[in-house]
């Protein structure tokens, strides 16, 4: 009874995949897009197989292009027809709706747990198709089948890959039984299954993808001390990788993940930056300097370290030789404030916290013409995290008296609010894109 | 309440001349009390209200304490302005008192726990909780605690004592905890 087996084990599944969901579940919301958002109808999906349809694909592609700002999909209500297959659509009747594109597409059931996933997007004034695929899905993995869908589309109308189905990785914190409970928590981009990954009574900060997304290094305060741990994600395995007197403190793993840059401060307290290569041990120390040097972040060739310093009396950005040569040079000069830095992935630019009129907000720091622009509009908004696409910058910002996220694009025309449904959610930091 | 205010400025005139600024507070009694502000002139009035218990002192002395020790012992929080790690004076008589403790008991240790408000970014925050809790531990070795008896732990602004998001808050969370383990 082979089938049955097998349908146990799915049933097991399910129901891990639904504990976890339950807790606290990000609600990704667009609070801004752009006027020229494109009109887009993803129509439902035809679902050839027994029982019902795996998944609701089109409504998670039309999902995913909605909360990219950049495109507005056609409701379901206001669709004419709702063609599974090219002859059938009518482009005249979707010229009509001043629908700019139609995606339609189809779900086939192959055999025991196996699917194939097909769309294609069709130009309505040109009545052509621009791009088609058929991709393998299981029940598991459909919903990451249908984000690379959505990654694809988005890539061939905007020129922009997609970045839908990454991961986003955050801290939460809520009161229970009277304690605050740290969770690490790893979620899909639109924020669907959240997993945690480490759970503390103690502070848990700063986490930081390894450039496989396979890996999270962060600190942990357990045994009321800070170290850095990194952690497989698929099999939970942790390692201890700085655990010395003082502070363990803003791990980032270099573009290549041989390295990881981190801040100690040893038992006299004066925080610097260092270099720890991950197979060998060797330490190497980037700054020397009685001020606060912390929050290291790679340039995208690795051959940089940015990071936070106040030793020009507030805190400011500077650059040094990731292999520990010159010395640093200041980057950051417009403001009293700018600190925790975060390079684009063209390497062209800095997210950083910079104080605008006694706000926090996110401003974006162009390295060439040393300009600085405003993203964000809160009061307290902190921690930014480029997209592995560069389009969008998610970080942290307060609501109601909680830690929310929000996301704005790197262009400042898109704006979204995350909403998560208990507790403060803090230090959101999106993955790379995941290694094939 | 004009009573209260009365009996107020009486213990802490009384304190005063008895050559103690100001006793005990703990976290949670500050929030009960409805705190102003921390660091202030009304922090030590509102400390004062609080000495009642000195009256009892002098039960037990440590070696190398003096007399009105114990109440200033009972103040284990130091609070500091915005973005600065310097210890107002306020507290000397305060960290005199931690000293001579530790000084003459070296069995005993403390653990300083160095915290920022939530402003500005985090890590950034460690820091600034660190340098607090090392301005603290360079007090207490100026007068003569061995550096072996004291660890240091920041915890930037990831331990706040008040979480809400206003001046009297953060006042409250940039802080120095100073916590005996024996």
């Amino acid at each position: 009874m082979k089938f049955k087996t097998m349908r146990t084990w799915l049933l097991a599944t399910v129901m891990l995949m639904l504990t976890v969901p339950a807790m606290a579940q990000l609600r990704i919301e667009i609070s801004r897009g752009v006027s020229e958002a494109v009109p887009i109808a993803v129509v439902p999906f035809g679902y050839e197989g027994r029982g019902a349809a795996p998944l609701d694909a089109a409504a998670l592609i039309a999902g995913d292009l909605q909360r990219s700002g950049r495109f507005s999909p056609v409701d379901r209500g206001d669709m004419i027809g709702m063609p599974t297959e090219a002859p059938e659509i009518n482009f005249a009747d979707w010229r009509l709706l001043k629908t700019d594109y139609v995606v339609i597409g189809r779900i086939r059931e192959e055999g025991l747990d196996r699917y194939v996933l097909r769309f294609q997007v069709f130009d309505v004034f040109r009545g052509t198709q621009v791009v088609g695929y058929q991709m393998p899905a299981t029940a598991g993995n459909m919903r990451a089948v249908a984000h690379r869908a959505a990654d694809m589309i988005f890539e061939k109308l905007t020129g922009i890959p997609g970045a839908f189905s990454t991961r986003i990785a955050y801290i939460s914190v809520s009161r229970e039984d009277d304690k605050d409970l740290y969770r690490l928590v790893v979620a899909d981009a639109d924020g669907a299954n959240p997993a945690v990954v480490a759970e503390s009574t103690q502070p848990l900060m700063s986490p930081s993808w390894s450039p496989d997304a396979r890996r999270l290094a962060y600190v942990s305060f357990e045994g009321r001390r800070s170290g850095i741990y990194v952690q497989e994600l698929a099999t939970g395995e942790r390692k201890v990788v700085s655990r010395n007197p003082g502070i363990n403190g803003a791990p980032a793993f270099s573009p290549d993940g041989r390295w990881l840059a981190l801040t100690l401060s040893g038992e006299d307290g004066n925080l610097d930056v260092y270099v720890l290569n991950a197979a060998t041990g060797q330490k190497r120390r980037l700054t020397r300097n009685s001020a606060i040097d912390t929050e290291p972040a790679w340039s995208a060739d690795g051959t940089q370290v940015y990071f936070t310093s106040d030793r020009s009396g507030g805190p400011q950005i500077y650059r040094v030789a990731a292999d520990g040569s010159g010395s640093a040079q200041r980057v950051s000069f417009e403001g009293s404030y700018n600190a925790r830095p975060r390079v684009s992935p063209d390497g062209n630019s800095l997210a950083v916290v910079h104080n605008d009129r006694g706000n926090y907000r996110i401003a974006l720091l162009d390295l060439e013409r040393n300009t600085t622009q405003v993203l964000s509009d809160g009061r307290q908004d902190e921690s930014p995290s480029f997209a592995p696409n560069g389009s969008m910058i998610i970080f942290a910002t307060r609501q109601g008296g909680r830690g929310v996220l929000a996301a704005v694009s790197t262009d400042g025309r898109v704006k979204q609010s995350i909403a998560s449904a208990a507790g403060d959610v803090r230090e959101p930091v999106w993955s790379p894109y995941p290694a094939e | 309440m004009m009573t209260r205010l009365v009996l107020t400025f009486f213990l802490v005139s009384l304190l005063t001349l008895g050559g103690c600024s100001k006793g005990g507070t703990k976290p949670d009694e500050e929030a009960a009390a409805g705190e102003a502000t921390a660091g202030d002139g009304d922090y030590s009035s509102q400390s004062g209200l609080e000495t009642g218990t000195v009256g009892g002192g002098g039960a037990y002395v440590e070696p190398g304490m003096e007399p009105g020790d114990e109440a200033l012992l009972a103040e284990t929080v130091i609070y500091f302005d915005f973005d600065t790690a310097r210890i107002s004076s306020e507290y000397s008589e305060v960290l005199a008192a931690h000293a001579r403790r530790l000084a003459a008991n070296p069995g005993v240790s403390v653990r300083l726990e160095g915290h920022a408000d939530e402003r500005g970014s985090r890590e950034y925050n460690i820091g600034l909780g660190e340098r607090r809790a090392q301005a603290v531990r360079q007090a207490l070795m100026l007068q003569g605690v061995n550096s072996v008896q004291i660890t240091t732990v920041s915890y930037g602004e990831e331990r706040p004592a008040d979480s809400r998001s206003f001046e009297d808050a953060w006042a409250k969370n940039r802080r120095v905890e100073i916590a005996y383990s024996e």
